[in-house]
């Protein structure tokens, strides 16, 4: 006996607390890979990440009442072709703010945090104003919902092992554009010496764009993914923020290794503590440890050492 | 933000009434001459309130911009469809409602400078509003102060009493204690998980409910709270099964309803087996629309109002609601209560034969409603009402089924002995 627990029960809660952790780590991941491509390598503060990704949220559940409506054999499919209109919407949004907003600022790293802090607001009114302000239900295909039974106390919901194989899925796929394609290439030397990246031949601007694009479109495949989990409502995008934040910064700016491990280590502990504490608790402990940290290391776990 | 709408709420009336539109003109004349002669403006209002010879102005204050008009749009519905309908049968001592709405836009500081407003500069004769306990206890002081009258809708945790506010929600004893006495008596629970968000409401109707049980000599398994807003709960769902508690009492609110009972049903908790099963207070058929039906199916709910309650005042209301609205909409607990603050007010100003706000709140207690939605309701000594509480079971398509109500009125008891 362990407390109130046997030892099969200790176990399974081992397992599940565990596999808890995994998820919200995928979930971590998810949020910030679009934050720290667009923090880390353009240096801007997106504010409105969130809104970025309930645009995804959104795009998914026009799909479902589409295909409800005009296509009801395609329903337990629709899921995927929702998060590939999620990118692309988000994408070709982000494009049209960088040429309209962003890219008058990029020297100067207060105002955009001011702007995309606007832009926020007028998404999230748009959303009011277009989808209403109550909280919209998006229907999910039943093989989505629900949960394995591994054994007799141990269950793995679904819901969160797709969450977890698409996380790996995107995760690899930003890896190869950044590292091991010519477009990612180019990204990073921009990043580490723009002057010279122009000098060379290599379309800054367009460089950018396309980066800020791609952010706000994983922002939208991680919106459209969390209908599974989560709300979808105008302001539904302010509940994601904070942790995106924390995460990209915790784990250092610039670096996806860094936001891969700090989303690792603040969802272990987060899950772990919740288990063993009461949720706000666990919370505010979180949290004490990551300023903790952060006062120790300005920079974060990871960071790279460029010129600026 | 000011938005008066006389001239509206003429029309709407004015389209309600297609037949007998003629007529109404004459009425209305016919009625403020008649009040003219015997109610005239001089007697019925003599502090200065916004009343004149034909009109009355009252104001609606509630959130509908930011992140509480998700909740509060119900009730502002609500309110102006009472007001048009006290409007359609003559007004109140003959003279006719007029609305002045002001935004709190979600923002406490704000709702408290926009009842500063309503009650200096326009002299409205009563207040509809709130929605969070924030947002009343940031215009208490404004309305004792300046002496108007607020009429308020949400359940919410009581511990409060001021003889400038009405409550027309159920404070926290009636909502919860006959819920609880229920599901010990019918479904033979002996174990309960308390959960909620993290702020006043929860912990304080948790606390109640915590006592109850333990009087009965029942066990409390777990009690916890998570952040507003948070929206992983894989953690407490684990522990939830681990503990196998009979009931999972759930206060959770606002978006983190979604996350919760969707992920409960991904880790494979079918509440319909009611293994556990789920008892809440804080999920209406609003919140039921962004959780979605088929997640919330087999969950109970205890309350004091449902859409579905099958008595012909409901039956009217709905009906009534849905024509001035839209046939989508759905009426959560909340909207029902502040439906009959208009109508509580009405009948208060003609028990006093006056819009004095210290005659309306000295003719208040006693009030009678035979026409409210929920059936029969009474205005306590204590600025609460006399409710029944009722038990919901959730369907798919979103709505309840009446399972269970009480036999008597509850009675509203905001400093509950023994229970703080």
């Amino acid at each position: 006996m362990i407390g109130d627990y046997t030892y099969s029960e200790f176990f399974s809660i081992l397992a599940m607390q565990g596999f808890a952790g995994l998820i919200l780590f995928s979930v971590f991941v998810l949020m910030a890979l679009g934050l720290a491509i667009i923090f880390g390598q353009m240096g801007v503060i997106n504010m409105a990440h969130g809104e970025f990704m309930i645009l995804g949220a959104y795009v998914t559940y026009l799909c479902s009442t589409l295909v409800t409506t005009y296509l009801p054999a395609f329903f337990p499919y629709y899921f995927f072709l929702a998060m590939a209109l999620a990118f692309v919407a988000s994408f070709s949004l982000g494009v049209l703010v960088e040429w309209v907003l962003i890219r008058h600022l990029y020297r100067r790293p207060l105002d955009t945090l001011l702007a995309t802090w606007g832009l926020s607001l007028v998404l999230q009114q748009f959303y009011r104003s277009v989808f209403g302000a109550r909280e919209v239900g998006v229907t999910l295909p039943d093989w989505m919902m629900g949960s394995v039974s591994v054994s007799e106390t141990i269950e793995v919901p679904l819901n969160g092992l797709f969450v977890m194989a698409l996380t790996m899925i995107i995760a690899l796929g930003v890896y190869f554009i950044m590292y091991r394609s010519s477009w990612g290439k180019r990204v990073r030397a921009v990043v580490q010496n723009r002057v010279m990246a122009g000098a060379v031949g290599i379309n800054t601007k367009m460089v950018d764009r396309m980066t800020f694009g791609l952010g706000c479109g994983i922002a939208g495949i991680a919106g459209s993914a969390f209908t599974m989990i989560g709300s979808t409502g105008p302001t539904a995008g302010q509940l994601y923020i904070v942790d995106t934040f924390l995460v990209v910064v915790f784990g250092g700016a610039g670096s996806l290794i860094g936001t891969i491990a700090s989303a690792f280590t603040i969802s272990q502990a987060q899950s772990t503590m919740e288990f063993f504490l009461s949720g706000s608790m666990a919370k505010v402990l979180t949290l004490l440890t990551v300023v903790g940290i952060l006062m120790l290391r300005p920079q974060g776990l990871f960071s790279l050492n460029i010129r600026r | 933000m000011s938005d008066e709408t006389p001239s509206s709420s003429m029309n709407i009336s004015r389209r309600s009434l297609l037949a007998g539109a003629a007529s109404i003109p004459l009425l209305a004349a016919f009625n403020s001459v008649a009040s003219a002669q015997g109610l005239p403006t001089a007697v019925v209002n003599t502090t200065g309130l916004a009343v004149t010879d034909t009109t009355v102005k009252v104001g609606i204050l509630h959130s509908v911009t930011g992140t509480m008009a998700i909740s509060e749009t119900g009730s502002v519905q609500a309110e102006k469809l009472a007001i048009e309908q006290i409007n359609a049968t003559g007004g109140i001592l003959g003279r006719k409602i007029e609305v002045i709405q002001e935004d709190g836009g979600s923002d406490w500081p704000t709702f408290a400078e926009k009842a500063k407003k309503l009650l200096v500069e326009d002299k409205v004769a009563s207040v509809f509003g709130c929605w969070t306990s924030a947002s009343r206890k940031a215009v208490l002081p404004v309305f004792e102060q300046y002496n108007g009258m607020l009429y308020y809708p949400t359940f919410y945790e009581g511990l409060e009493e001021s003889p400038n506010v009405i409550y027309t929600g159920q404070e926290a004893t009636q909502q919860i204690l006959a819920g609880i006495d229920w599901v010990v008596k019918e479904k033979g629970a002996k174990s309960f998980y308390l959960l909620g968000s993290d702020y006043i409401w929860p912990r304080t109707s948790n606390k109640i409910a915590r006592k109850h049980i333990e009087k009965k000599g029942l066990e409390v398994v777990g009690e916890e709270y998570y952040p507003l807003g948070h929206t992983q709960f894989n953690s407490v769902i684990n522990k939830i099964k681990l503990k196998k508690p009979d009931v999972i009492y759930a206060i959770i609110v606002g978006g983190s309803n979604v996350a919760f009972y969707k992920q409960l049903k991904a880790a494979g908790i079918d509440m319909t087996k009611e293994k556990p099963l789920l008892l809440t207070i804080s999920v209406t058929e609003d919140e039921i629309l962004g959780i979605g039906g088929e997640n919330m199916v087999g969950a109970y709910a205890s309350m004091k109002y449902f859409q579905s309650l099958p008595n012909d005042n409901n039956k009217a209301f709905v009906a009534a609601f849905k024509k001035m609205w839209g046939d989508n909409i759905v009426i959560g607990d909340v909207t029902q209560a502040a439906y009959l603050g208009p109508w509580l007010w009405k009948a208060a100003v003609e028990k006093a034969g006056s819009f004095d706000i210290d005659k309306v709140r000295t003719a208040s207690p006693g009030i009678e409603l035979t026409t409210a939605p929920e059936g029969y309701v009474k205005i306590h000594e204590n600025h609460h009402l006399w409710s029944k509480t009722r038990i919901g079971h959730a369907r798919a398509d979103g709505q309840y089924d009446l399972v269970y109500e009480t036999k008597d009125l509850m009675e509203p008891n905001p400093f509950p002995e023994g229970y703080q």
